[in-house]
């Protein structure tokens, strides 16, 4: 529901978010009754249909058709391909967050399940006990005392406050998938894992449809407490109700 | 005569101790693994039949649920302007909306597993959270908690929260918005009709 669609290089991000953040700041101060989470939520919901339209009728038909032709153990592969890919940031952002008892455990699942899982085609690393982490420069940033900065939602890339839009900027940039050099082959790998992730989040779909009121909203307020959960590592502070 | 109104204290001290005695914990582990049982040997369930798994849910979950607080816990402040019939359609309102959205996950259970985390808490506690998680081959395991207060002897669930999201105050902001435009009934409406519209829906 929450999890990223990384489909946008670091180059193109950045052109993205600099343009984006001079309109809001022109949007923001518009509307009149704001909600203090969305400052920017008229610019935001606009960008939400678009993101709709483009999941509608492109993402979502080949994440289905992806999921109902490609064999489970097959799709299992390529989710633990991309995860296993990603152990090394995982890690780097452990680290940078002084959690090294985590980081040791990220570069851990990554030597096992390179070697001994094939290429990170197996996660033997779960199956030993090293638990998957989830970390990116988003939370690196959020531990160091940045502030989250405005709600945003990006066609394709999904919600991202200002803060996780510049942590996206730098996973992209950072991430080893958009580093292939011969373009074909990365195309190809940024689309599939792409296609995985999507078809991943098909049975939180017919949920969201169900339960939301206001889909939109629904879905923010989803992102805002799920990244306060992993900002905290699973165990945020209780706030008064 | 004391004899006896002693052994009547006894008898009510103990009866009252047995009553209190499923902890938290262990009543959320136990609701679990009936249901899941149920899910594992029934085939129409696992096949999507939705007015199967609500029966399941009504007769095995929702006793154990406590909607009043959660529908409070979802509209804020709100809450106590509410007049309590207003207060009791909305409750019911809500209730059928997530026994119905999240009764239809349980249809897509395949072969998760659900591990339970150690509970802290003292005995005189009456607000705890269990933690679980829900494991499934080639996937992360999903953070699954319950919070629980303790109502007379028994423990309620009063919210539910899946990796981080609690699906009871991911409405306040809706909820804040259409008590915004049609107060506290066009809120009741708008569920109502959400509702009703879920209900003529053909099911997938």
């Amino acid at each position: 529901m929450t999890k990223s669609l990384g489909l946008s290089g670091m180059r193109s991000g950045r052109r993205w978010a600099l343009g984006g953040l001079v309109a809001l700041a022109c949007v923001g101060n518009l509307s009149a009754e704001e909600n203090p989470n969305d400052p920017y939520e008229g610019f935001n919901r606009s960008m939400f249909a678009v993101h709709e339209a483009i999941d509608k009728y492109a993402a979502k038909p080949v994440a289905q058709a992806y999921d109902n032709t490609v064999p489970l153990p097959v799709k299992a592969s390529v989710g633990n391909f991309f995860s296993n890919v990603g152990d090394l940031w995982i890690g780097a952002n452990s680290a940078l967050q002084g959690k090294f008892a985590d980081a040791g455990a990220d570069i851990g699942r990554l030597l096992i399940n390179s070697t001994v899982g094939i290429f990170g085609l197996f996660d033997v690393a779960s199956e030993l006990g090293l638990e998957k982490h989830e970390e990116d420069f988003g939370q690196t940033l959020a531990v160091w005392g940045v502030g989250s900065g405005g709600y945003l939602f990006w066609p394709v890339i999904g919600p991202r406050n200002v803060r996780d839009t510049a942590g996206f900027g730098v996973d992209s940039y950072i991430d080893p998938v958009w580093r292939i050099h011969a373009v074909p082959v990365r195309n190809s790998m940024v689309a599939l894992r792409f296609v995985d992730i999507r078809a991943s989040l098909l049975p939180a779909d017919k949920v969201v449809e169900e339960a939301a009121l206001d889909k939109y909203a629904y879905i923010r307020d989803a992102y805002l407490q799920r990244r306060r959960n992993q900002i905290f590592d699973g165990r945020p502070p209780r706030l008064d109700d | 005569m004391m004899k006896k109104l002693f052994a009547l204290l006894f008898a009510g001290f103990v009866s009252s101790a047995v009553f209190a005695q499923e902890a938290p914990d262990v009543m959320v582990q136990r609701v679990t693994e009936e249901v899941l049982e149920i899910i594992r040997k029934d085939k129409d369930i696992q096949n999507g039949d939705t007015h199967k798994v609500i029966e399941l849910v009504d007769k095995k979950v929702l006793p154990n649920f406590n909607f009043t607080h959660m529908t409070a816990l979802a509209l804020g402040k709100e809450w106590r302007k509410a007049t309590p019939q207003q207060q009791q359609q909305l409750t019911a309102e809500f209730k059928t909306l997530l026994v119905r959205t999240y009764s239809n996950a349980l249809t897509g259970y395949k072969n998760q597993k659900v591990v339970y985390k150690p509970t802290k808490m003292a005995p005189t506690d009456t607000d705890v959270l269990v933690r679980t998680e829900v494991h499934q081959p080639g996937n992360k395991p999903v953070q699954l908690d319950y919070s629980l207060e303790k109502l007379d002897a028994n423990w309620k669930v009063y919210d539910v929260v899946v990796a981080g999201i609690s699906l009871v105050t991911n409405y306040r902001d809706q909820f804040g918005q259409e008590v915004r435009n049609g107060g506290i009934d066009g809120l009741i409406a708008s569920i109502a009709a959400k509702n009703k519209s879920l209900e003529t829906s053909p099911k997938k």
